[in-house]
């Protein structure tokens, strides 16, 4: 790993983004409307305050899937992946560029969209506000990672588009939106015990929900970290200078 | 064709290559030697593995077998990175990004001091286009941008894979006058082209067909050999008195599986 190459790619993913204010907009925004809809569907019932915390972490998460899994797809595709493998360039300086171009996004879009579920959707929260930020923003970081992972294997726009329903879905259902986690089959839960996702859900409610002891959310932002870093360290591994 | 030079006068020496892509084999035991400072056209029809062979020797091609050396290091050796500037075929820029931002981040990437933005830009006559996005500009436009990349930290060897597809004439002729410059200053340069015609620029010839290579030697030598008088008989003529190809390798370039979708190999 070197510095200035890692922090020469975040800057140019970043200049790139720039150039493409559409992607900004709908990067930024996409997750805060989409909490916003669902609090709009709930505004009769008290359900909002139950799953609220719970989109915090799916929308984001999802969003920086796609684009961070579609942006290295395409730098593969246009040749400058193989350019750069060509030149002094580690794939860890790529890998982490990236996750640090996007990670910063995800601070601005994760911000965003808790102002808005708590200021105008009016979401309940009884813990620290900062706290319930970081866990938004580790649960947007851990789907940058998640995509840059998923953009190693993939080799079309097809395959990857295809990955989210493999790496995203299940831990949707096995989040504890749809069944809280404990009442899930015996296998199921252990399963879900294991999922990233599943860990930012529940310390988004435990933060919301104001408990008393906040030490099992910060077990839960450790996993999600390790499964982070776990992403961006297999990526390395799996980006291959030579290719067939 | 031995390989008795001087390690200080070869920049490429290849001996027995066995390159492999998909199912079918593309590179069966190529040699070949690549002199320090000269201008050496790599020349063959579209699928006879121009691209592969390049691609061995800076590094990123999964090869079977055999040795590449490379500036007297083994190919694709992390010391050879800021050594070699490499041209792919499509110009690979950042469409997203201006003239300057693109050689600006590859600059980075190389460390190679703040003022080589500029003169790569002047060397490939790109001033003019700079705060305009790669996206924006003409084909032939784009693949300068890739060539002045290549330029960047000013690498020993430069691989060019057809760096003068689809530039207008007059700018071709100032192209294979700055690879000769450049060879003047001591640069070694492997240059690929589908277009015969480019033959007599070159200072050496490799005429390559079906993955091996046919002919080595100066363009001069190539007619005087043949008794032609332009390089497309010439190279004709060199098929020619091959005979007739062994079952396993066909004369035509085939369509191999998956050959049109190389770049998305991962």
């Amino acid at each position: 790993m070197n510095a200035r190459r890692l922090f020469a790619t975040t800057g140019r993913v970043l200049t790139q983004i720039r150039h493409d204010p559409r992607t900004i907009a709908l990067l930024l925004l996409v997750p805060t409307l989409l909490i916003g809809l669902v609090a709009w569907i709930f505004s009769d019932t008290t359900v909002f305050d139950t799953i609220g915390p719970a989109m915090i972490a799916l929308f984001p998460f999802i969003v920086m899937f796609l684009v961070t899994s579609i942006a290295t797809l395409r730098e593969r595709r246009t040749g400058t992946l193989e350019r750069l493998l060509a030149m002094p360039l580690g794939r860890g300086d790529f890998l982490a560029g990236y996750t640090l171009a996007f990670g910063g996004l995800a601070v601005v879009q994760a911000s965003i969209a808790v102002a808005f579920a708590v200021w105008v959707c009016g979401l309940e929260i009884s813990g620290p506000i900062g706290l319930l930020l970081l866990v938004a923003v580790m649960d947007a970081v851990l789907g940058t990672t998640l995509g840059l992972l998923a953009s190693a294997f993939a080799r079309t726009e097809f395959q990857v588009v295809q990955f989210m329903p493999v790496i995203v879905f299940p831990q949707i259902l096995l989040g504890g939106i749809f069944l809280p986690r404990d009442q899930l089959p015996d296998v199921l839960h252990a399963i879900s015990d294991w999922l990233p996702l599943s860990h930012a859900i529940d310390a988004l409610n435990d933060v919301a929900a104001g408990v008393a002891d906040y030490g099992p959310v910060w077990v839960d932002v450790a996993i999600i970290a390790a499964w982070a870093i776990g992403a961006v360290v297999l990526g390395s591994l799996t980006l291959r200078r030579r290719t067939p | 064709m031995t390989i008795t030079a001087d390690v200080a006068d070869v920049a490429i020496s290849i001996d027995a290559l066995h390159v492999q892509r998909g199912k079918s084999p593309v590179l069966h035991g190529l040699r070949l030697t690549v002199p320090r400072g000269q201008v050496v056209g790599l020349l063959g029809p579209s699928g006879c593995g121009k691209t592969t062979l390049m691609r061995s020797i800076v590094g990123v091609q999964q090869i079977e077998s055999g040795t590449v050396t490379v500036l007297g290091q083994p190919g694709g050796s992390a010391g050879l990175r800021h050594r070699i500037g490499y041209v792919t075929q499509a110009a690979s820029v950042y469409d997203d990004l201006t003239v300057r931002q693109n050689l600006d981040y590859f600059r980075r990437v190389l460390g190679a001091p703040a003022g080589d933005t500029q003169r790569v830009l002047e060397a490939t006559a790109l001033t003019p286009q700079a705060e305009r996005l790669a996206g924006d500009l003409s084909g032939g436009q784009r693949s300068r941008v890739s060539l002045a990349t290549a330029l960047l930290g000013s690498p020993e060897l430069l691989v060019l894979d057809e760096p003068t597809v689809g530039l207008d004439p007059v700018l071709r002729v100032e192209l294979w006058e700055m690879f000769h410059r450049l060879a003047r200053s001591g640069v070694s340069l492997l240059v690929s082209s589908h277009v015969m015609d480019e033959a007599t620029r070159c200072d050496r010839l490799l005429l390559m067909r079906d993955g091996e290579i046919l002919f080595d030697d100066t363009p001069a030598a190539l007619l005087a050999s043949t008794g032609k008088s332009d390089a497309e008989s010439a190279f004709l003529e060199v098929i020619t008195r091959q005979g007739p190809p062994t079952p396993a390798r066909h004369v035509l370039p085939r369509k191999r599986p998956g050959h049109g979708a190389r770049r998305e190999h991962s």
